[in-house]
């Protein structure tokens, strides 16, 4: 039995990004004590990376901007697959929780009169965007992280420590949630630094682990994005919702290779960018599907007038829900008329003075002249679809962030399901994060006390099993192996697994690698069930591989451990990803089937849940559910013949209230 | 432009001590530093250690030297190099090594924890605040901060003086004084926290003789010594010595 040091806690958050840390000022305000654990240094979260905005109705810019229109375009934007309660509470708190993030001394951009400026964004009705320039990501995870410090300087005062009540443990990774029967007991995690082990106990723990995007090739998400919050709660028993639902931003840089995928804000369609093809063309006009025609403009003219007077003119159809975009840019270079490195045009330089675009989008101009040697206030940049969002996740209870099925498992942010429904709205996230963060840590603190006579105890064996499940890849390394792990059965059992396997450690970058471009190519922007079955069948092939994963040298600090230890996490997660795109026999939001192109009025009420079937063999159970009928006073917020695209006839006989 | 093969040497070792690494690596067009890192990890070094998260120059993970000037690996690109040159990689020479380009930057979390917070106004509610842009503009060029700590690593008062990090808070947290300061509803003069005062008592700012060394490395361009430092000394300084002017600007601040 390893030694590994433990610790008593009431609340650990897993995850120092917005969902994270929101959840954690939440849960020590109500008292918890709290943990959070994070990859990667405090304040470098993910989350850091928004640029656009937090979508809010505040009503600051319009005035006719109301929760129920935020909700509505939520709604809209998910195609009505939403968890709709959620969608309601999201759109009702979102103004508070900004507001409340200027009592923390958040600074956004101001209008006129000094209130929070809000911008346009795609399929929000209003500009309603609260941003600071092109980094409000950057805003939030500062006011937050200055937020947490602010409360361990009360903590200070009072009691001469920062970190008795609220610590944050940076650099470290959590492997496995542990388990006191069904309730969570606390987690198992590893020191990045030192490669050490610890174990915190709590009868709470709030998942709040960010996306999945490192699963796929091209994509604007960061290392961290390797699904680890949605497979320690798969490992955990609790079951992952409507994982096929992935969002593709329409616009990543597409050259150099290096930067493939990074984005490019939606805020520079927002401000009046606009999309070209290879032969001039503003092609949106070409792609505006039959639901949206109402909303969007007809013409350039008319879509050029809406920035200045909305009121009587229609939408351009560059500002589109994502998806939209996505695949009308898909479909452009795949008709031969791209740009010449295989996306279409975003231009800003014949709309804009170059000082308003320097002034209203500074990390772009900075971003093309450093990365790309283009200056965008002289010649358009050249965009292409990036892998950037998931819209599945942890099935939760929309009220409390609890997941289903095991006590004291909470999840929050993008790691969570069913806010966003099929496609995410841009800026809905960040106000997620808030909404749900603050929720999550919320009832996580009131259930920790609930339990406080009787904590969930943390089991030896599970420790064990966790350590030697971490350990494994030094068995297999060429060297490392006996620096890392002598002596303990993980090593001995996996060392004999490779020698059954005829030798050979597999490297895990290449494995990594063989995994994006199998998400990439086989369940990406457009999918096919051949080429899904085929994807199956890879990832079954690279999860046995990655049985194998060696590595090199010590636990000091080793990348090349961290990436093996996520391979189980990418591969688990990217198996829900296939399995629910290929059950999917539909085209909707961030899902889209070349076999069957329709959205179906059928499938909207169906969500598909992914758990494990038998923990020992680690595959994927898949099962259909059909969701509550949403509340017949939300559905009045929508027109009939809206609703007729949507709900299915008996639906709408049940649902309608007038 | 075509790959090449690019000559590297790359800091290697832990606390204990280590030294430079000699790698030839393939570099194709459009590459920035942190690709070759990379890509040394995946073909010659795979434990090499370093940190990164966003490749976007946003996050201020990335810093390192590189042929001594410390940048950000994610923004600085292959081509502002000579082919035929060699590229040094170090870790950053203020902070203790943990291992190869990682270093133990906590001193900056500690400074960071030194500052006391925004002080809401009371009479504000949430939602109530009105501020204008020109009157946040100031503060907002200093929250554009990414937290890279380069001007940490670089400012020559810790630089190679260990011994001054007891008593100086360092660019990037002087310049969160100042943010604070200039904040237009920070309430915390009413508190009773004079943040001019504490930026010379107890932060340091005495040490800084505005060399600018950091403003030069800032990746995100903030006039760290024209903007922040240089009014905080000013108005430090005048409330050290001029008991009219302190006077004056209690007066004229108001309590709104
Ligand atoms: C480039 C870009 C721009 C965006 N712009 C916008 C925008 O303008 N508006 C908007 O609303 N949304 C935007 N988004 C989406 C939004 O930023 C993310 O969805 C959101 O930040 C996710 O936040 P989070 O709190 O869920 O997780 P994150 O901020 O990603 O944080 C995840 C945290 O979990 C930690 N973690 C993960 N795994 C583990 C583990 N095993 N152990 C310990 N810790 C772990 C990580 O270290 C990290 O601290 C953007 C996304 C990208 C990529
Ligand atoms: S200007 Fe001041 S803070 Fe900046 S590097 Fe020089 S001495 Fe250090
Ligand atoms: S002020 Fe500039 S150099 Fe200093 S930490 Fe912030 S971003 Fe980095
Ligand atoms: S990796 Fe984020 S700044 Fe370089």
């Amino acid at each position: 039995m390893p030694v590994v040091d433990r610790q008593e806690w009431d609340v650990v958050v897993v995850g120092a990004g917005g969902a994270g840390l929101r959840a954690a000022i939440e849960a020590r305000e109500r008292g918890a004590r709290t943990a959070v654990i994070c990859k990667s240094l405090f304040g470098k979260a993910h989350t850091v990376m928004a640029e656009g905005g937090i979508a809010a109705a505040m009503a600051n810019a319009n005035e006719h901007d109301t929760w129920q229109t935020h909700f509505r375009d939520t709604l809209r934007g998910g195609k009505f697959l939403n968890q709709w309660r959620m969608a309601e509470l999201h759109a009702q708190e979102a103004p508070q929780r900004v507001w409340e993030l200027e009592t923390w001394g958040a600074l956004f951009d101001r209008t006129k009169d000094g209130r929070i400026s809000q911008r346009n964004f795609g399929g929000h009705e209003y500009p309603r965007l609260a941003h600071v320039g092109d980094r409000t990501g950057l805003e939030l995870i500062r006011t937050l992280q200055q937020r947490i410090v602010a409360l361990q300087q009360e903590d200070h005062a009072r009691t001469g420590d920062h970190e008795c009540e609220l610590k944050i443990f940076q650099e470290c990774t959590v492997t496995r949630v542990l388990k006191d029967g069904s309730r969570v007991s606390g987690v198992f995690a590893y020191d990045r630094e030192t490669g050490r082990f610890f174990v915190l106990r709590a009868p709470a723990v709030v998942l709040a682990t960010g996306g999945i995007g490192k699963s796929f090739k091209v994509t604007s998400n960061s290392w961290e994005y390797t699904g680890d919050g949605h497979a320690l709660a798969l490992l955990a028993g609790a079951p992952l919702l409507n994982m096929e639902f992935v969002q593709f931003h329409p616009t990543g840089m597409v050259w150099p290779p290096s930067v493939k995928g990074i984005l490019v804000t939606e805020s520079v369609r927002g401000d009046g960018g606009v999309l070209r093809n290879s032969e001039g063309r503003r092609f949106m006009f070409d792609y505006v599907p039959d639901v949206f025609k109402e909303k969007y403009a007809e013409s350039e003219q008319e879509a050029d007038g809406w920035y200045d007077d909305p009121e009587h003119h229609r939408r351009p159809p560059e500002l589109l829900p994502r998806d939209e975009v996505a695949r009308a840019i898909n479909a452009e270079v795949k008709a031969g008329r791209g740009s010449p490195h295989g996306g279409v045009f975003l231009d800003v330089s014949t709309r804009m003075p170059a000082e308003v675009i320097r002034r209203r989008l500074p990390s772009m101009y900075h971003q093309f002249k450093e990365l790309a040697d283009v200056d965008i206030t002289a010649e358009p940049m050249e965009v292409g679809p990036t892998c950037h969002y998931v819209m599945g996740g942890i099935a939760v209870d929309s009220e409390t962030a609890a997941a289903r099925g095991v006590p004291g498992l909470y999840a929050a942010g993008e790691v969570a399901g069913g806010m966003h429904g099929s496609n995410r709205l841009g800026g809905n996230s960040l106000s997620d994060l808030l909404v749900f963060g603050r929720r999550a840590g919320w009832h996580a603190a009131e259930y920790a006390r609930s339990l406080a006579r009787e904590r969930p105890r943390v089991d030896d064996e599970q420790i064990g099993a966790a350590s030697a499940e971490a350990l494994r890849p030094f068995a297999l390394g060429a060297e490392g192996g006996v620096a890392g792990a002598t002596g303990t059965a993980g090593a001995a059992e996996a060392a004999g697994a490779v020698e059954a396997a005829g030798g050979g450690a597999e490297n895990p970058y290449t494995l990594h690698q063989e995994l994006q471009q199998t998400m990439n190519d086989l369940v990406g922007i457009i999918r096919r069930a051949g080429e899904m079955e085929q994807a199956l069948s890879r990832l079954a092939k690279l999860r046995e591989r990655a049985g194998r994963v060696g590595v090199e040298g010590h636990r000091q600090f080793n990348p090349g451990w961290h990436l093996a230890l996520d391979l189980r996490n990418m591969l688990l997660v990217s198996e829900c990803v296939a399995r629910a795109a290929r059950e999917r026999t539909e085209s909707r939001g961030g899902h889209t089937r070349e076999d069957f192109p329709a959205m179906e009025r059928e499938w909207r009420n169906v969500n598909l849940l992914c758990a494990l079937a038998d923990p020992a063999v680690g595959r994927i159970r898949l099962t259909r559910e059909t969701t509550p009928p949403i509340r017949p006073d939300l559905l009045d917020l929508f027109d009939k013949e809206e609703l007729a695209k949507y709900l299915t006839d008996e639906e709408l006989e049940g649902g309608l209230s007038r | 432009m075509s790959g090449y093969e690019a000559r590297f040497r790359v800091w290697r070792g832990d606390e204990q001590g280590g030294g430079l690494r000699d790698f030839t690596v393939e570099v194709n067009e459009g590459e920035v530093v942190l690709d070759i890192v990379h890509r040394l990890q995946a073909t010659q070094a795979p434990d090499l250690a370093v940190r990164w998260n966003c490749k976007a120059g946003k996050c201020g993970s990335c810093s390192a030297e590189i042929n001594g000037r410390p940048r950000l690996m994610c923004m600085t690109r292959m081509s502002v190099f000579d082919r035929a040159e060699t590229v040094t990689i170090t870790p950053l020479r203020a902070f203790p090594v943990i291992r190869d380009l990682v270093t133990d930057v906590s001193f900056n979390y500690e400074k960071a924890r030194g500052i006391p917070a925004f002080v809401p106004p009371a009479e504000l509610a949430p939602g109530e605040y009105r501020m204008f842009q020109e009157d946040v503009d100031r503060s907002q060029e200093f929250r554009k901060c990414i937290e890279c700590f380069l001007c940490q690593d670089t400012c020559h008062v810790v630089r190679d003086h260990e011994e001054n990090k007891r008593a100086f808070a360092g660019p990037r947290f002087l310049m969160r004084v100042a943010e604070l300061d200039m904040h237009p509803l920070d309430a915390a003069e009413r508190s009773g926290l004079d943040r001019k005062r504490t930026a010379q008592e107890e932060h340091g700012l005495g040490y800084c003789n505005i060399t600018k060394c950091c403003t030069e490395v800032c990746p995100e361009g903030i006039r760290i010594t024209d903007n922040a430092l240089i009014p905080l000394k000013e108005r430090a300084v005048d409330r050290k010595y001029d008991p009219l002017v302190w006077l004056g600007s209690k007066i004229r601040r108001r309590p709104s």
